[in-house]
């Protein structure tokens, strides 16, 4: 162990809010995490992806210092884990593969309770710190409720709640919108951007894509165990495709015109004897002049679009088939 | 942003957990289930003893059921008796394998330990409540005991195994000593039922195979040809308080099984420490 936090000194990187090296770990005879080096920038609002089963719950319990690695190094707020775990984790809030509650306690009652568990929290502001939480993710009307009688949406925001119960560094949130119907996922959104500006790091797991897109400045990318992707959100969708989107009636002018002007368009048949041509296109492309171009000859244009790359693409390209995007 | 608390790990002692795990135990309904059971013991025998009209030999039925009907103060070691080889076993056994397994079947530990409790703090005060239960049982019996008793059967100076009599406010310290010396015989059971539930996350496993291993340290303790190790089996002094009803009190019983259960909580709170601090926890 005094091994391990010598190397760990040595690692830590202040810029980082997390940091892994060769983080690997195996159960029986199934690897489920592969040697990954993940860098979490402080104040960054870190999506980390991939499909079920690869590799992510098992990280963030290792980052928890609920499961230690089988090998490779941790750091989370620049201290090694789970060595340092009673000085780091009150700095840390955290939503754990969904929320884990005592069904025949209220929801307040199941806040405090936790709140109990961490030795620095004050019990002279607990009341108040609670009352907090709980207005936070608006369960102030269902606090004095047992939690059996609440819905799996309620439960997923009182396990938020519980993650804010302290001012924190750094929140760590596996999927923290399951089970929230549109309204609650907003809110979370909210919540996390709001929490982001008051400088706090957050890592949220999710495989609701357009979710990370809206929130996120950071994204890692995970499958079967390896980190096949990590970077700026904007990086990475750079590495995709822009392409240019024209629906008209007259399929056969358009085409004729965009092939002229150097592009490759694939016609896709719609309702109402439309059709969408849709060309990759150049960064360099400049859209007004083809707009101009089809105006000019007389195609009559129901929809014109430049789409840039979305990161589903990125991430079916990066994780291959069976990634539930959607689920 | 820093945390309010930015000093290195200090805080309280943790006792605010102790007292937040004691409320949690006590006011789940399957305690005071679990208790009210405890407490109709005395009162069905006491019932029993009293409406049927059959004359008791002595040394009929569990020991000092005979006395019962000529003094109430009776009926509460009487009960004990009765309790001690099953049902007080059984109660140990659903909170005991409900510690740990419990926490992580329903999803609550993870949690805790993310707080963070502290593994070792958290296995101390689980023990520390599934003492507190087994205090709340015993002296639950015992009180209840002694007041059917005393409303139904006569009371008064309580003659004692060696022969003296004792008054009864004597009589009453020593119902006390009794629900005590089975209090620490039930230690021993709950740092087993402790260790046991570190090793699963189904909590009724735990709770089962906590009361299994009761049962076969009784089946064990009675066959001859194991005569040797039975003085260090955990139940072997589970009957023995007896010392406490003559005159002298008589400390030796309790002694020793004081110190059986002591090795039973060392070894067995040593065992869940081992398991439960490198564990992964995966619930």
């Amino acid at each position: 162990m005094s091994k391990g936090a010598k190397a760990n000194e040595v690692l830590a990187n202040p810029a980082l809010a997390i940091e892994t090296k060769g983080l690997f770990k195996s159960f029986a005879k199934q690897t489920a995490v592969n040697g990954i080096d993940l860098s979490v920038p402080k104040g960054s609002v870190f999506g980390f992806l991939g499909p079920n089963g690869s590799g992510k719950t098992t990280t963030i319990r290792m980052l928890l210092g609920l499961t230690s690695p089988s090998e490779g190094v941790v750091n989370v707020l620049g201290q090694s884990m789970p060595a340092n775990l009673q000085s780091v984790l009150p700095k840390v809030g955290a939503l754990v593969e969904g929320p884990g509650f005592y069904p025949f306690l209220s929801g307040e009652a199941n806040l405090k309770r936790l709140d109990t568990a961490d030795r620095l929290a004050d019990p002279k502001t607990r009341n108040e710190r609670v009352a907090k939480a709980l207005e936070r993710v608006g369960l102030t009307v269902a606090a004095k409720k047992k939690v059996h009688a609440y819905s799996l949406g309620m439960k997923q925001r009182l396990g938020i709640a519980n993650a804010l119960l302290q001012p924190r560094d750094l929140l760590i949130l596996d999927e923290p919108t399951n089970g929230l119907d549109p309204q609650g996922t907003r809110e979370v959104r909210n919540l996390i951007k709001s929490l982001a500006s008051e400088g706090t790091t957050i890592f949220v797991s999710s495989h609701l894509l357009a979710e990370v897109e809206q929130l996120c400045t950071h994204v890692a990318v995970m499958s079967a165990g390896n980190l096949v992707s990590q970077g700026e959100l904007a990086e990475l969708r750079h590495m995709g495709q822009t392409r240019v989107s024209v629906t008209t009636p007259d399929a056969d002018a358009a085409f004729a015109l965009m092939t002229g002007l150097g592009l490759v368009p694939v016609v896709h048949e719609l309702a109402h004897s439309d059709s969408s041509l849709i060309a990759p296109v150049s960064s360099a492309f400049e859209p007004e002049i083809l707009a101009a171009a089809l105006v000019a000859a007389g195609v009559r244009i129901r929809g014109f679009a430049v789409e840039e790359p979305s990161l589903e693409e990125r991430f079916v390209s990066l994780t291959g088939e069976g990634f539930d995007v959607f689920q | 942003m820093s945390s309010s608390n930015s000093s290195p790990v200090k805080g309280n002692l943790g006792l605010s957990l102790l007292a937040s795990e004691l409320s949690v135990l006590f006011r789940r309904r399957r305690t005071w289930a679990m208790l009210t059971a405890v407490a109709l013991i005395p009162i069905f025998l006491a019932f029993a003893v009293r409406l049927s009209s059959q004359v008791l030999v002595p040394g009929e039925g569990p020991p000092f059921l005979d006395r019962v009907t000529q003094n109430g103060l009776f009926t509460g070691f009487t009960a004990m008796i009765v309790a001690i080889p099953l049902f007080l076993p059984l109660t140990i056994g659903v909170v005991a394998g409900d510690t740990i397994a419990g926490e992580a079947g329903q999803g609550t530990l993870r949690y805790l330990l993310v707080a963070p409790a502290g593994r070792i703090r958290l296995l101390l005060v689980k023990y520390a409540g599934a003492a507190a239960f087994a205090a709340a049982a015993t002296v639950i019996l015992m009180l209840t005991g002694l007041l059917i008793g005393a409303a139904l059967f006569p009371v008064g100076p309580v003659t004692l195994l060696s022969g003296e009599v004792i008054t009864v406010s004597e009589s009453l310290v020593r119902s006390l000593l009794v629900a005590m010396y089975v209090w620490v015989s039930l230690l021993g059971l709950s740092a087993i039922g402790l260790f046991i539930s570190t090793l699963t996350d189904v909590p009724v496993g735990a709770m089962a195979a906590t009361v299994v291993v009761s049962v076969v340290a009784q089946i064990l303790d009675v066959l001859p040809q194991l005569a040797p190790i039975q003085p260090w089996l955990f139940s072997h002094y589970w009957l023995g308080f007896a010392d406490l009803l003559r005159q002298p009190l008589d400390w030796t019983s309790f002694g020793q099984n004081a110190i059986v259960q002591a090795g039973y909580i060392v070894v067995f709170g040593a065992l869940a420490y081992s398991r439960f601090a490198t564990k992964d926890i995966l619930s």
